[in-house]
């Protein structure tokens, strides 16, 4: 319950769709610069809590607080779409792939900095007629761009239209976009779904060293349990909108309501074991 | 021939005034998929606000007429862009995340309101400006038919021409243009990213209305004379040009524009001047039977 530790604390939510609850009276906290982990059965509300961490849903009761360093606390489901990327820097990724597919991968990431371009530019004036000042921000946000698709492996796509490349590829440009808004905190919505083995080793590399060297803390949905042991620091299990249990990825393993909320009540803990190994 | 080059230059101008306003209807739909049926009214708003501005300065005593011109084209500019904001604000917003219908209803109301709003303020009659902008280059005279390219014609086609240049730059290279196109693509998405959808759009309405004001001006140029009901018929052809053209493509507004301008030229010159709306609209019915993505649109493929 620390603030200075946690980016983010989200206490007693729960998000009601009529008599539904989807998420149901959960409080979690995000440490900062680390690997978050939501895992949980299908249904189980963990997308519902991406979307009310970014403006999507208005929870029905609790609140999200996000600790930013240079803006205090931030209290994230009052704020509207936009100003959650742009005020309290958090980022969301999709499980299914949502870039804008008719522009290039260089100007989907130039998109991601459009708030840096706005106010270089005037509101667009001082864009129109190209001066200096534009210039020097558009020079910056491209180098910012080609940055992070060199460091993705992405830069021979860059001129690419985003809807024309792979699955896999489009999931790291989405990554890269995401990073390009300087997130601290990014939530990832399965961002292994559909990946090949190599490439998912890549995603968990990426991801490890984003935590590390950039200190961005990371929140992550997954279901492929190779990334979600071998990344995370810290993992919470939800089922039909609880928490039933949190802890290292260790401790979750051998936690008995994990075992039972994914396999049953049959004492086929060897299974999930099985699963996880890597 | 010479009647028919007459008819060219006759067909280009008014084609380049409707793809001007076609652009208008294309921009929205594009940002917010929803046609926006006060369009043809804002342009009909922008063209009494050219009329006032050109009666007020004439009895101020301004008799230079580029003066006048540009005066008028930055007044009309800038209120019918308040007008653009406005209907958006009051009557498009609030039903943003209602059913695809509400805005619908809610725009022809809009242009209902626009029209009877000026027919009350302004009278019901026709209202001319001061003669202004007179004479024109005689090219050639044949078959004892001579063919004028009328000052107001040039005006028209530069006007367009540099407005079109300024605007394609606009959504191809600016920021504004990135965030633009981000937002017909992906509204959601865009939002996330931290860029203010709401205010796009309401900049998207601003820039339609803007152009369609530079039309209303060089109409009322170009005709002299301007009434309460002009919005109706020019937003249904403008509307026209940017489905052949393809509704959503910026190019294709402006090349349906220019179709639709010189069918309507030469239909009246060789066929039937009483009959041209009807030719206009039939090709609105063949464009919706047999090529309903348009010329330059590209039909929508469900990716599975």
């Amino acid at each position: 319950m620390n603030g200075v530790h946690n980016i983010l604390n989200v206490e007693r939510l729960s998000m009601r769709f009529g008599g539904l609850a989807a998420i149901d009276d959960l409080s979690l906290d995000v440490p900062v610069g680390k690997i978050t982990a939501v895992i949980g059965p299908n249904g189980a509300g963990k997308t519902t809590l991406f979307n009310c961490l970014t403006g999507f849903y208005k929870p029905t009761v609790g609140s999200v607080r996000l600790n930013h360093p240079q803006r205090g606390t931030l209290l994230l489901e009052t704020l509207p779409s936009h100003q959650v990327a742009h005020k309290a820097q958090v980022v969301r990724t999709f499980q299914n792939i949502r870039l804008f597919p008719k522009m290039t991968v260089l100007e989907n990431l130039i998109v991601a900095q459009h708030n840096a371009l706005q106010q270089a530019s005037f509101f667009t004036l001082a864009g129109l007629f190209a001066l200096p000042s534009y210039r020097r921000a558009e020079a910056a946000a491209m180098e910012k761009a080609v940055n992070w698709l060199t460091r993705l492996g992405l830069i021979e796509k860059a001129d690419t239209a985003a809807g024309d490349l792979p699955y896999g590829t489009q999931r790291r440009i989405e990554i890269a976009r995401a990073l390009c808004v300087d997130p601290i905190l990014l939530c990832l919505d399965e961002p292994a779904a559909g990946l090949n083995p190599r490439e998912s080793a890549e995603l968990n590399e990426l991801l490890m060293r984003l935590a590390r060297d950039e200190g961005i803390s990371i929140l992550l949905i997954e279901h492929d349990m190779s990334v979600v042991m071998k990344v995370s620091d810290h993992i919470c299990v939800l089922n039909y909108g609880r928490k039933i249990a949190e802890g290292t990825p260790q401790e979750i393993q051998n936690d008995p309501n994990v075992i039972k909320a994914y396999l049953g009540e049959e004492d086929a803990d060897e299974e999930l074991h099985a699963e996880v190994a890597p | 021939m010479a009647l028919a080059i007459q008819q060219l230059i006759n067909g280009l101008t008014l084609g380049a005034v409707y793809g001007l306003i076609a652009i208008g209807y294309t921009m929205v739909y594009g940002i917010i998929g929803m046609i926006n049926f006060a369009h043809g009214d804002i342009y009909m708003v922008s063209a009494f606000i050219a009329v006032t501005g050109f009666t007020l300065l004439a009895s101020l005593g301004v008799s230079s007429v580029p003066l006048a011109l540009v005066t008028v084209l930055v007044l009309s500019v800038l209120f019918t862009s308040v007008y653009g904001w406005a209907v958006e604000r009051t009557a498009y917003r609030p039903l943003r995340g209602s059913t695809r219908l509400a805005p619908l209803i809610s725009a022809i109301g809009m242009s209902i309101f626009l029209q009877n709003m000026v027919q009350l303020t302004q009278g019901a009659r026709v209202k001319p400006i001061p003669p202004m902008f007179v004479g024109g280059i005689d090219l050639f005279t044949s078959e004892g038919f001579t063919v004028r390219l009328a000052y107001s014609q040039i005006l028209i086609v530069i006007v367009t021409v540099a407005l079109m240049s300024g605007f394609t730059y606009l959504i191809t290279k600016t920021s504004f243009g990135r965030q633009q196109r981000a937002c017909e693509q992906d509204r959601t998405m865009t939002a996330l990213l931290g860029i203010n959808v709401d205010r796009t759009i309401s900049l998207t309405f601003m820039i339609g209305a803007a152009l369609a004001a530079v039309a209303g001006v060089m109409v009322t140029v170009y005709y002299g004379v301007v009434d309460f009901y002009i919005g109706f018929v020019a937003g249904i052809k403008a509307f026209t040009a940017a489905v052949l053209g393809g509704v959503g493509s910026l190019p294709g507004a402006m090349l349906g524009g220019l179709i639709i301008g010189l069918i309507e030229a030469f239909w009246s010159a060789y066929l039937s001047a009483e009959y041209k709306d009807v030719a206009t609209f039939s090709i609105l019915i063949l464009v919706l039977m047999f090529r309903p993505s348009g010329l330059l649109g590209r039909p929508e493929v469900e990716k599975v």
